[in-house]
């Protein structure tokens, strides 16, 4: 009998952070690991496929369910593949007051995607999150664990260069 | 200059480390806790201090404390609640990222009053940048004996764990977060049972907000009594506020309870004022979800007295002519404002955070915010303005948790004090879709 190999695996060092988080719960508690441990997932193939979830959900000893009503549940989690940056721009009020709408309608121009669309070359995904809390640094948007703050159309620019070298 | 609790040390080069909060007095709280005091007497304090729950609700911490069961053999929890997502607020934020061993130094000392020996600070999954800062901030505090086990040889163990969130506005609603924490949904639990009998693992917990927490050190090396001595009657200490729309100088400033709005808006200690050659229309003073004020009833209340930065002082009057300090979110209108815009950008904010789990909420906010959007697009009727009053009365109070109320507030108290602006935008509809387009009748402008 041939095993099947197992396609969708954590690099040894994720792995190690992964069992590193389930530690942190009292014993029987490691359901409490899946927010983090969906993060560490999203970090490695960029979004979380059913094949992904199923295979924390095995990670956690828990069902595929409980992964899926999560992940369904929380807006960072991403269950489409994505580009390679996705920016996430505050569409809400105290931004909006400090010239969010116009800064995001060039960006949307620029990029030439709406809301959840990924540009054609891949580069970019576009995404509309609520308050970033930074309201009083907006327009703000943020790429990874980056914040972008005080934007304007000149910035805007900027930023999209760097980042399409 | 008004006393500085916890930003007196926030723009020390470094103060993010722990060599420099060191040096700066940091974690002496710790030491004088822990060696010279019991639990009881921490608690003692922070009753003493009158301190009140800084995310937004008001309720008195001590007391809350004082509420936690201790069954024998049971672990007891405490869970900082740094889920910081209601629009107009970024205190937390600026507190965590500046300056993480205020927060660390005060989640031990709380710790320590309630026996906890595991607790968790549940961070908004957003600020993922923010959760490495405090990670690297245990780390560092872990070498130096003050976390883990028998700290300070006191024989006091604690582990500090950082909880990432993943993007949801409920979960800064207690019972959502312990969910949450649980690797579930955040839907929020019915109260009773409340957290301090059943709470994080069906132990007792207590779950405070990042500012609340972040007060334990000071009030520790100074007394509870002296931080009471800061404020003005039941609204006691410093409060950080977090400042942003057309102001000249947006950004968390901390006061001393009792300064009133006028000098808060206005003097260059704080917002600096309004943005050049424009006037105040509306204010909303602690965060998105409480009631919207126009100008004349926000520097001064319905009977002509000074409106002071205090949780009395703002509900004066109740919702009909006051508001409420909540989390301390002051976003500031002036006359290029719409505000039937900004409704309906903050009702399509608690649609999208709904948890769904109860038909008031899920279907009304939906609602209020399909009803906003044709009004604001130019395809309202005059009864929808009505419709909407209606809508919002039948989700507040008919809900689990208090997102309902978060929900119906701004809406029903932007017509009950801009009525003017809504009819405005349906007799109007042409120039209502225009962008930016702003009714300038005759309201009461400062």
């Amino acid at each position: 009998m041939t095993e099947t190999p197992n396609l969708v695996a954590f690099t040894p060092e994720r792995l190690e952070k992964v069992k590193e988080i389930i530690a942190r719960y009292p014993e029987g508690r490691q359901k409490s690991a899946l927010l983090p441990v969906l993060h560490v997932a999203q970090e490695q193939w960029g979004w979380l496929s059913s094949e992904v979830m199923d295979y924390v959900a095995g990670i956690l000893s828990i069902e595929p369910v409980e992964v899926y009503e999560v992940a369904t549940f929380y807006t960072m989690y991403h269950l489409d593949p994505v580009g390679k940056h996705v920016i996430e721009y505050c569409r809400t009020g105290p931004c909006c007051l400090m010239g969010g709408e116009d800064v995001y309608g060039y960006l949307k121009q620029k990029l030439g995607v709406e809301a959840g669309q990924t540009t054609a070359d891949g580069l970019f995904t576009l995404k509309e999150v609520e308050c970033l809390a930074a309201c009083g640094w907006g327009p703000v948007f943020q790429i990874r664990e980056q914040f972008y703050m005080n934007l304007t159309n000149d910035k805007v620019d900027q930023i999209i260069e760097d980042l399409s070298k | 200059m008004a006393k500085k609790i916890l930003t007196e040390h926030i723009n020390v080069p470094g103060i993010e480390t722990f060599d420099v909060y060191r040096k700066q007095g940091g974690y002496t709280a710790v030491e004088k806790a822990i060696k010279t005091m019991t639990p009881e007497e921490v608690v003692e304090e922070a009753k003493k201090s009158g301190v009140r729950g800084r995310g937004g609700a008001g309720f008195p911490m001590g007391m809350k404390w004082g509420f936690l069961a201790k069954p024998e053999g049971v672990p007891r929890y405490l869970v900082c609640n740094a889920d910081e997502s209601e629009p107009g607020t970024f205190k937390d934020h600026h507190l965590m990222k500046s300056i993480p061993h205020l927060l660390i130094e005060g989640m031990i000392i709380s710790s320590y009053a309630l026996g906890a020996n595991k607790s968790f600070i549940y961070v908004r999954g957003e600020l993922m940048y923010v959760i490495r800062i405090l990670e690297k901030a245990i780390e560092e505090a872990k070498a130096q004996g003050f976390l883990g086990k028998n700290i300070l040889g006191s024989g006091y163990d604690l582990e500090l764990v950082v909880q990432p969130g993943g993007g949801a506005y409920i979960c800064g609603e207690e019972t959502a977060l312990l969910e949450s924490l649980e690797g579930k949904r955040g839907n929020p639990r019915n109260k009773p049972p409340f957290p301090a009998v059943k709470g994080l693992y069906q132990s007792p917990t207590v779950v405070n907000n990042v500012e609340s927490i972040a007060n334990m050190s000071w009030i520790i090396n100074n007394g509870g009594d002296a931080y009471a001595a800061i404020g003005v009657g039941r609204s006691t200490g410093t409060k950080l506020i977090s400042a942003s729309g057309h102001i000249q100088k947006p950004g968390v400033y901390e006061i001393e309870l009792g300064v009133s709005v006028d000098e808060f808006l206005n003097s260059d200690e704080y917002c600096g004022g309004i943005r050049k050659g424009h006037y105040l229309k509306a204010l909303v003073a602690g965060g998105s979800s409480v009631p919207i004020l126009p100008a004349n009833l926000i520097t001064k209340t319905a009977n002509g007295e000074d409106r002071l930065m205090t949780y009395e002082s703002l509900s004066d009057g109740g919702f009909a002519t006051g508001t409420m300090l909540g989390s301390g979110g002051f976003i500031v209108f002036d006359e290029t404002a719409c505000i039937v815009r900004n409704t309906w950008n903050f009702s399509r904010f608690y649609h999208h955070e709904s948890c769904g789990q109860c038909s008031p909420c899920r279907e009304g906010t939906g609602w209020m915010e399909k009803v906003l959007h044709r009004i604001e697009h130019g395809h309202g009727s005059m009864h929808d303005v009505d419709l909407l009053v209606d809508i919002s009365k039948k989700i507040e109070g008919n809900t689990i948790c208090p997102l309902g109320d978060a929900a119906a507030w701004p809406v029903a108290s932007a017509i009950r004090h801009f009525r003017d602006e809504f009819v405005w935008h349906i007799t109007n509809p042409h120039e209502a879709t225009q962008p930016g387009a702003v009714y300038r009748g005759e309201m009461e402008l400062a």
